[in-house]
C-alpha cells in the first residue's frame, strides 16, 4: 500500500506546488508590471509637464503686431533741430543742451501720430472713441516712437512703415485666449475695439509676428505687451558670473584640500560632515543668511545681482565641492605615486598631474552647480530681487531681478490671460538655458570620460 | 570701483615682481651653485612678498577704515547733534554720508550736516591717500626684501607651496564659516524676536495672525508656529505618499529588471526631472494640477480648492520622485550579489528575492533616502508659495488651503526689510526652526546611510 499512498502524496504535493508556483509567478508578473508602471508614470509626468508648458508657452513667442505707416508729421513734432556739438563747446554744455532737446522731444504728443496712423487704416474716428482706439496699440509704443526719433531726427516729415506691438488685451482677444462669447461687461476691451481688432486682423494690418520684445525689453507694468526678459536675463547673467568667479575656485580649492592634503583628524571630519549638511540645507535658509548678513549687517544694496550671486555662491559651494571630490577620488593612486616617485612634491603632483586629469569631472560638476543656481528662486525673494525693475541693469550693483524671479512675478500678474502664456514662454527660455547647460555637462562627461 | 583699480595695480606690480625674482634667480643659476627650486618659484615668492602685505592692508582698511573715520567725525560734531536720539542721530549720519558722497539729500542739508559731510569727505580722502602710500611702501619693501633673499639655498618652492596650502585650507574654511554664519544670524535675529514674543507662545501657539508690520505700535500679532508646522507636515506627508512608492518602485525596476537600453533612456530623463527649477513645478501646479484636481473633485462631489495642500503635495511629490529613485537605486545596487544568488538558488522568484532579501538588506539605506527626501520636502518653498494657498489655519482637510513655514518666511520678509519689528524678525525664528528640523533629519539620514555602507564594505 505504501507506494500508492506515496504516489498519491507525491501527486498531491506536485499539484500544491504547481498551484503555488502559478500564484507566485502571477505575483512576480504583477510586481514587475508595478515597477514598469512606476517608470512609465514618472516619464509620463515629465511628458505632461513639458507638454503643458510648451503648449501654453510657444504661442507667446509670437505676438499680435501692427504694420502701420507712421507719418512723422512736423506739425505734431515741433522741436528744434537736434543739437550738434559746436566748436569750443564743452562736453557738459553739450550734454545739457542735448538733454534739454530730449526733454522737448519727450513733450511731443507721440500718441497723436499713432492715432493718425490708425485712423488712416480705419477712417475718421469720433472723439468719444479715442479711448477705444488707444486700447489697440501697446501704450509703450509711443515711447518707442520717441526713442526712434531721438536716434534718427531725419525722420521728421517722413513716413515709415513700422512694426508696432498690439496691446496685451488685443493679443489675448485675437489669439482666442479669452472666451469670445462673454458679455461686454466681462470683456477687457470695448465692443468697438474688438471689432476694430478683428477687422484689422482680417486685412492683415495686425499679424502674429515673432516677438522680439520678449527678448529685448525689460519688464514693464504700464505697457504689458512690451514686457520682456532682458532685465531678468542680465540679472541672472551677472549672478552666474559671480557664482562662476567665486564658487568654482573656492569649491575646487576646498575640495583639493579636503581630498588631497587635509590630515585625517577631528577638524577635517567636522568640515566634511558640515559640507554634507550644507548641501541639504533648504535654499531659503541661504536667503535668510543673505538678508541678515549681506544686507542687514554689511549694508549691501537690496535687489543687487552681486548680493544674489553671493547667496547663490554659498548655496552651490557644497555641490561643487562634493562633485570635485568625487572627480579627484576617481583618479587612481598610481598617477600620484608615479609623480611622487620621480621627485615631485605633493603640491606639484596634484596641480600638474591629478588636477588636469580630473578636470572634465570638475567641469561637469561645476556646470551642474551653476545650472542649479540659475534656477533658484526662493533665496532671491528674501534679498529683494522680486522688486519691479523697469530697466536693464548695467552693473552687478544696480537693481535687478532674475529669470526665475521674473517667472514668479509674471505668474502673479492680474492679466492672467496674457501672462499665463508669457510666463510659460519665460519658463521655456529658462528651461532651454538649463537644459543646454545640463547637456553641455553630459557631453563633457561622455567626451572626456576615462575608465581607469 | 576705486578698490578694483587698487587691486588691479597691485596685481600689475606683482607681475613685475615675478619678473624681478625670475631674472634674479636665472642670473644666480649661471653661478657655481645649483638653485634649490626652479626659477619660477623664486619669481612667485617675490611676487607674493610684494603683493600679499599690500592686499592685506587694503582688506584691513576696508574692514576698519569706515568705522575709524566715522568715530573721528563724531568726535568733532557739535554737542547739540550728539544730544540727538538714537534714531535721529543715525539719520543725521546717513545724510552726512550721502552728502559726502556727492549725492543730494532732501531739503538740502543743515549746516551741521554740511560741516560733518565736509569733514567726512576730507578724512575719507586723507585715509585713502595714506592707504595708497602705505600699500606702495609695503609693496616696494616686500619686493626689495624678497629680492635680497633670493639665493641658491633659499627653499623657494617649499615656501610657495606652504602659501598654496594655507590658501586651500582657507577656502575649505568658507564652508564652515557659512554654517557659522547661518547659525549665528538665525540665532541672533531669532533671539531678537523672542524679546517681543515669548518662545512658549511661538512654539505652542495655535493661531497665526502677525498683523501688519508697523513697528513702534503696540498692535502685537499672534505668532503661533503650530498651524504652519502642521501645514508643512501635511504637504510634505502628501508629497512622500506620492514620491516613496513611485520612486522606490522605479528604483527597483531600474536596478533589477530594466533592460540596459531602458536604463540608458530613463535615467537621464529622471535626472532632467531633478534639475527642473522648483518655480516651474509651482507654475505647473497652479495652472495644470490645481484646476485638474478641482474639476476631479467636482466630478466626484468633493470640494477641492485649486490651491490646496493636496495640489502642492502632489506636485512636490512629483518633484522628489527622481530624488528618491536615484538614491534608492544607488543603495539597491550596492546590495551584494551573493545575497541575491543565495535566494535565487533556493528557488525564490525574482520578486520574492527583492522583497524578502534585497529590500530588508537595503532597508537602512532606503530609510536614509526617505529621510533626505522628507527634509527636502519640508524645506521646499516655491511650490508651496504658488500652490498651497497661504491659509495659516489649523485644520485637517487636505483639500483646503494651508500655509507652511517656508511660505510664511517669504511672506514676512519680502517687501520692507525692517529688522526691528517682530513681523520681520519672526522669519528668522521660523528659519531657525526649519534649519533645526532639516538638519536633524539629515544627520540621522547620513548616520543611517553610513552605517549601512559599513555593513557591506
Amino acid at each position: 500500500m505504501t507506494p500508492t499512498s506515496a504516489s498519491v502524496d507525491h501527486s498531491r504535493r506536485r499539484d500544491l506546488i504547481e498551484a503555488s508556483l502559478k500564484r507566485r509567478h502571477a505575483r512576480e508578473r504583477r510586481f514587475r508590471r508595478l515597477g514598469l508602471g512606476a517608470v512609465i508614470l514618472g516619464m509620463g509626468l515629465v511628458a505632461i509637464l513639458f507638454a503643458s508648458i510648451l503648449m501654453r508657452g510657444v504661442p507667446a513667442f509670437w505676438q499680435a503686431t501692427f504694420t502701420l505707416d507712421v507719418h512723422f508729421d512736423p506739425e505734431v513734432i515741433r522741436v528744434e533741430a537736434k543739437p550738434e556739438r559746436g566748436p569750443g563747446e564743452s562736453e557738459a554744455d553739450f550734454r545739457e543742451r542735448h538733454l534739454a532737446w530730449q526733454g522737448q522731444v519727450g513733450m511731443v504728443n507721440w500718441q497723436q501720430l499713432l492715432d493718425r496712423a490708425l485712423m488712416a487704416e480705419l477712417g475718421e474716428v469720433e472723439a468719444r472713441q479715442a479711448r477705444d482706439l488707444r486700447a489697440l496699440i501697446a501704450s509703450g509704443e509711443r515711447f518707442a516712437l520717441r526713442d526712434r526719433f531721438i536716434e534718427d531726427p531725419d525722420l521728421l516729415g517722413q513716413t515709415r512703415s513700422l512694426k508696432l506691438l498690439a496691446s496685451a488685451n488685443v493679443d489675448v482677444w485675437l489669439k482666442g485666449n479669452i472666451d469670445r462669447s462673454l458679455p461686454d461687461h466681462q470683456q477687457q476691451l470695448s465692443a468697438q475695439t474688438r471689432a476694430w481688432a478683428d477687422a484689422l486682423h482680417d486685412r492683415g494690418v495686425i499679424t502674429n509676428a515673432f516677438s522680439t520684445a520678449l527678448f529685448l525689453n525689460p519688464d514693464s507694468r504700464s505697457s504689458l505687451a512690451s514686457a520682456g526678459l532682458a532685465g531678468a536675463f542680465m540679472g541672472s547673467l551677472f549672478m552666474m558670473l559671480v557664482v562662476i568667479l567665486l564658487a568654482v575656485p573656492l569649491g575646487v580649492a576646498s575640495a583639493i584640500y579636503l581630498e588631497e592634503f587635509a590630515p585625517r583628524n577631528r577638524l577635517t571630519d567636522l568640515i566634511e560632515i558640515n559640507i554634507n549638511n550644507l548641501a541639504a540645507v533648504p535654499s531659503i535658509v541661504f536667503g535668510l543668511l543673505g538678508a541678515a548678513i549681506f544686507i542687514g549687517y554689511l549694508g549691501l544694496p537690496l535687489s543687487a545681482p552681486l548680493v544674489g550671486g553671493l547667496v547663490l555662491t554659498l548655496m552651490t559651494l557644497p555641490t561643487i565641492i562634493i562633485a570635485t571630490r568625487a572627480a579627484l577620488r576617481s583618479i587612481p593612486g598610481s598617477i600620484r605615486q608615479a609623480a611622487l616617485g620621480i621627485g615631485a612634491s605633493r603640491v606639484q603632483t596634484v596641480f600638474h598631474h591629478v588636477l588636469p586629469l580630473a578636470l572634465p569631472g570638475i567641469l561637469t560638476g561645476s556646470i551642474l552647480g551653476v545650472a542649479q543656481a540659475l534656477g533658484e528662486t526662493a533665496p532671491l525673494l528674501l534679498i529683494g530681487m522680486n522688486a519691479f525693475v523697469a530697466n536693464v541693469p548695467g552693473t552687478p550693483l544696480e537693481q535687478s531681478t532674475a529669470l526665475p524671479v521674473q517667472i514668479y512675478l509674471w505668474q502673479g500678474n492680474e492679466l492672467r490671460n496674457f501672462f499665463e502664456a508669457r510666463t510659460s514662454a519665460a519658463i521655456i527660455v529658462l528651461l532651454g538655458l538649463m537644459l543646454s547647460l545640463n547637456a553641455l555637462a553630459i557631453w563633457l562627461r561622455k567626451r572626456f570620460e576615462t575608465r581607469w | 570701483m576705486n578698490n578694483l583699480v587698487l587691486i588691479a595695480s597691485v596685481l600689475c606690480v606683482m607681475a613685475l615682481a615675478y619678473q624681478v625674482g625670475l631674472t634674479r634667480s636665472r642670473a644666480l643659476a649661471q653661478g657655481p651653485r645649483r638653485l634649490h627650486s626652479r626659477p619660477g618659484y623664486y619669481g612667485v615668492l617675490v611676487a607674493l612678498w610684494c603683493g600679499l602685505p599690500a592686499l592685506g592692508l587694503l582688506l584691513l582698511w576696508s574692514l576698519l577704515g569706515p568705522q575709524l573715520v566715522e568715530q573721528l567725525v563724531i568726535r568733532q560734531l557739535p554737542p547739540e547733534v550728539l544730544a540727538l536720539g538714537e534714531r535721529e542721530f543715525a539719520t543725521f549720519m546717513r545724510r552726512a554720508a550721502a552728502l559726502a558722497a556727492g549725492n543730494r539729500v532732501s531739503s538740502g542739508g543743515s549746516e551741521a550736516e554740511l560741516a560733518a559731510a565736509a569733514h567726512l569727505a576730507r578724512l575719507d580722502s586723507l585715509g585713502r591717500l595714506i592707504l595708497v602710500a602705505a600699500m606702495a611702501v609695503v609693496a616696494v619693501a616686500g619686493l626689495v626684501h624678497a629680492r635680497g633673499r633670493v639665493s641658491p639655498s633659499l627653499r623657494a618652492r617649499n615656501q610657495v607651496e606652504r602659501v598654496i596650502m594655507v590658501a586651500l585650507a582657507m577656502s575649505s574654511a568658507v564652508a564652515i564659516l557659512t554654517t557659522v554664519g547661518i547659525v549665528l544670524s538665525m540665532l541672533g535675529e531669532a533671539l531678537n524676536f523672542f524679546r517681543f514674543v515669548s518662545p512658549l507662545d511661538f512654539f505652542l501657539g495655535t493661531t497665526w495672525n502677525p498683523r501688519f508690520s508697523t513697528s513702534g505700535t503696540d498692535s502685537q500679532g499672534e505668532f503661533g508656529l503650530l498651524p504652519l508646522l502642521w501645514g508643512t507636515l501635511m504637504v510634505s506627508g502628501i508629497a512622500l505618499l506620492v514620491a516613496i512608492p513611485v520612486g522606490l518602485m522605479t528604483a527597483i525596476y531600474m536596478a533589477e529588471y530594466a533592460p540596459p537600453w531602458l536604463r540608458n533612456v530613463a535615467k537621464p530623463v529622471i535626472e532632467v526631472l531633478a534639475g527642473i527649477p522648483t518655480i516651474v513645478y509651482g507654475f505647473f501646479a497652479l495652472i495644470v494640477i490645481g484646476p485638474f484636481l478641482s474639476d476631479l473633485g467636482d466630478l466626484i462631489g468633493i470640494s477641492i480648492r485649486t490651491t490646496s495642500a493636496l495640489t502642492a503635495g502632489l506636485v512636490m511629490g512629483i518633484m522628489i520622485i527622481p530624488f528618491v529613485s536615484s538614491l534608492s537605486d544607488d543603495i539597491i545596487t550596492q546590495v551584494p550579489k551573493a545575497l541575491r544568488d543565495g535566494a535565487l538558488g533556493l528557488g525564490a522568484t525574482k520578486s520574492e528575492t527583492i522583497r524578502q532579501v534585497v529590500l530588508p538588506a537595503a532597508l537602512p539605506g532606503i530609510v536614509g533616502a526617505f529621510l533626505l527626501a522628507a527634509s527636502r520636502a519640508i524645506g521646499e518653498t516655491m511650490i508651496v508659495v504658488l500652490a498651497a494657498g497661504n491659509n495659516p489655519v489649523l485644520h485637517g482637510n487636505p483639500f483646503e488651503a494651508v500655509s507652511t513655514i517656508t511660505v510664511t518666511i517669504v511672506n514676512q520678509l519680502t517687501g520692507d526689510m525692517d529688522f526691528a519689528s517682530p513681523q520681520s524678525l519672526v522669519a528668522f525664528a521660523l528659519g531657525l526652526t526649519l534649519f533645526v528640523i532639516t538638519l536633524g533629519l539629515n544627520v540621522i539620514a547620513l548616520l543611517v546611510v553610513r552605517k549601512y555602507r559599513q555593513q557591506y564594505e
